[in-house]
């Protein structure tokens, strides 16, 4: 029996920049993004769900930092496999970096206290900076394994998993308890089941605030953040001088012949 | 003291990483304007020798981590290392290639010495910084000298921001393989190598994961230096559709790439990615093959030279900033782009 928390973040999708998120002036406006599940976290709520397939009788608790509406994606995952979530939402968590975030995150795991293994997405989309992870794990004396494409074996003592490196993969061996990052690679996470939705449309969930996880006022929210960001600049899209041209073998052999002559390819 | 520092990257055989020279020719710049020194940490395994290869980028010491337990590389032993040579050296800056490597560590180190780390900078300079401080219930002005200002594009590429962390040392950045140029400064450069007993760093404890197997091949392609590229996007349809692709790619002598799309969707190696998240590129031509041009891709590609889009989507997001937009598909303007390269290239 293991038990088994998974990380998730609600993201604005920030994949499929469609033209009705986009302001005249050419720049984005990111309040028009749909809110969604991050991706990433999908991939290590399916491996958790693997786990407790192997392991009758295992638990997974879903946690979550965010708006009130972040609970959204705990309903998500209990709809997949999950069987219970906490949500932590207080105005002072507001402005968090990576690394207040992650303090938070792991204040409230400490809070949890009972796990043998943390699984989160490599990274979200949002930001795209794979740090929460490896600090969380950090914060809680724990070793990682990061870029995880399959958990191969898991005991109560250890688990073996198959990760991506540069220019190819390994597999590692690790003891328990442990955090484990998984990757966009890994298996996608199954969809809904209908008899899970039925019994999960009404559940309530745990709600924290900073106080019910022991929190340092100095490391939470904005205090608690190294980083400040001096300026943000949106980046305008502007068309070029573009030539358009047809498929016709005309119009082809014309492109062709230009760019051989300039020297620009051959 | 306060140095500026590169973790240096170190694969098989010992190579040293593209990237981290890379970071030794940006890091000498940074030194040079706040007038300190350029240091690296070398941790691994067998590393003889390795200062000599770190001295001509303007590097003053190498601090080296030797043990054979520090390769191939885990994440406790490396973060103890450079976590308590920081404690004494205390470093102001700290640079890490945006690798698997380095984002597996610069966080740990980042959050074990409680500073701020920015992601995949695509941009670092010096500059004076001003923030309003609380001190009791007010808030008063303040002024920070030569700061590192940590530029990098965020949500998915639409905005760039410029991330500052003025209270905290050192200031830790990522960069990804690619985005700075590297420079050899002066092949006789002088510099210093510091030998440190690993065991008075690194706990044994710190030796819990076991690497049982490891795959690593040569990159197979070049994509960082092709001059030509075709590239793929979710238009493309298939693995198999990606063919045609390798196919004029093969006839032109171009490197295939993909968008993130694409790999997604597993037709194409996740390390033939191109754009904020995957290689950064810069080729005279690049081909754009049903790519629809979100703004991360567009992040990797946008300084190519010439800028051919192939989409049967006039309004495409990438025609925006193609120079030639070929409206129709790609089984059909394929074949004949090839087709004419093979009757018409001397």
């Amino acid at each position: 029996m293991l038990k088994i928390i998974v990380l998730a973040k609600q993201v604005p999708d920030t994949r499929n920049v469609g033209p009705e998120a986009m302001t005249p002036e050419g720049t984005v406006n990111r309040a028009a993004l749909p809110a969604v599940f991050n991706p990433e976290d999908l991939n290590a709520l399916e491996q958790a769900i693997r786990l407790k397939e192997q392991h009758p009788g295992s638990t997974i608790t879903m946690l979550t930092m965010g708006l009130p509406k972040a609970a959204e994606v705990l309903r998500e995952g209990l709809y997949r496999g999950a069987d219970n979530g906490i949500l932590l939402t207080d105005r002072a968590l507001g402005g968090a970096d990576t690394l207040a975030t992650s303090y938070t995150l792991a204040q409230a795991i400490k809070k949890v206290g009972d796990y043998d293994i943390i699984l989160c997405g490599r990274q979200a989309i949002d930001g795209d900076t794979a740090q929460v992870g490896p600090q969380v794990a950090e914060k809680l004396g724990l070793t990682q394994i990061t870029y995880t494409e399959e958990i191969l074996e898991c005991t109560k003592e250890k688990i073996v998993a198959r990760r991506h490196i540069d220019g190819g993969v390994e597999t590692v061996e690790a003891p328990l308890p442990i955090v484990v990052t998984v990757n966009g690679s890994a298996a996608p996470c199954r969809s809904r089941n209908v008899k899970r939705i039925m019994a999960n449309k009404k559940v309530e969930f745990t709600t924290w605030g900073a106080a019910d996880i022991d929190a340092d006022p100095t490391q939470i929210g904005k205090a608690g953040s190294p980083t400040n960001v001096k300026a943000v600049k949106s980046i305008v899209f502007k068309a070029k001088e573009t030539k358009t041209l047809t498929s016709s073998d005309e119009d082809i052999n014309n492109l062709m012949k230009e760019l051989i002559e300039s020297n620009t390819i051959g | 003291m306060n140095s500026v520092f590169v973790y240096i990257e170190i694969g098989e055989q010992n190579k040293i990483a593209d990237v981290s020279l890379e970071l030794c020719t940006k890091g000498r710049k940074l030194a040079n304007e706040l007038g300190v020194k350029l240091e690296c940490v070398c941790v691994g395994s067998g590393l003889n020798g390795i200062e000599k290869e770190l001295y001509p980028y303007g590097v003053d010491r190498v601090h080296v981590f030797d043990d054979a337990r520090l390769f191939p590389y885990t994440s406790l032993p490396h973060q103890d290392a450079v976590v308590n040579l920081f404690k004494e050296e205390k470093p102001q800056i700290c640079l890490l290639g945006a690798t698997v490597i380095g984002r597996d560590l610069g966080p740990r180190v980042s959050s074990a010495l409680h500073s701020g780390l920015t992601a995949d900078c695509t941009q670092l300079e010096i500059d004076d910084f001003d923030m309003k401080v609380k001190e009791g219930d007010d808030f008063v002005d303040k002024h920070y000298e030569k700061q590192l200002m940590q530029i990098r594009p965020a949500f998915g590429g639409s905005i760039i921001a410029t991330i500052v962390n003025p209270e905290h040392r050192p200031q830790m950045a990522t960069v990804r393989d690619g985005v700075m140029k590297r420079e050899i400064l002066d092949e006789n450069y002088k510099g210093e190598v510091v030998k440190h007993e690993v065991g008075k760093y690194v706990p044994e404890t710190d030796y819990i994961v076991k690497v049982l197997d490891r795959h690593v091949e040569a990159a197979k392609h070049n994509l960082k230096g092709a001059s030509i590229i075709v590239a793929g996007g979710y238009g493309v349809g298939s693995k198999e559709g990606f063919d045609l692709l390798f196919k004029l790619a093969k006839e032109i002598h171009a490197e295939v790439g993909a968008s993130r799309a694409a790999v997604d969707a597993g037709w194409i190696d996740h390390d033939r990615q191109i754009g904020q998240t995957g290689v950064t590129v810069r080729p005279k031509v690049y081909i754009a093959c049903g790519i629809s041009g979100a703004i991360q891709h567009i992040a990797g590609m946008k300084e190519s030279g010439i800028i051919i889009s192939i989409n049967n989507d006039p309004n495409a997001p990438i025609n925006q900033i193609a120079d030639y937009n070929i409206n129709g598909n790609l089984e059909d303007v394929l074949p004949k782009l090839i087709k004419y390269y093979k009757q018409n290239n001397k």
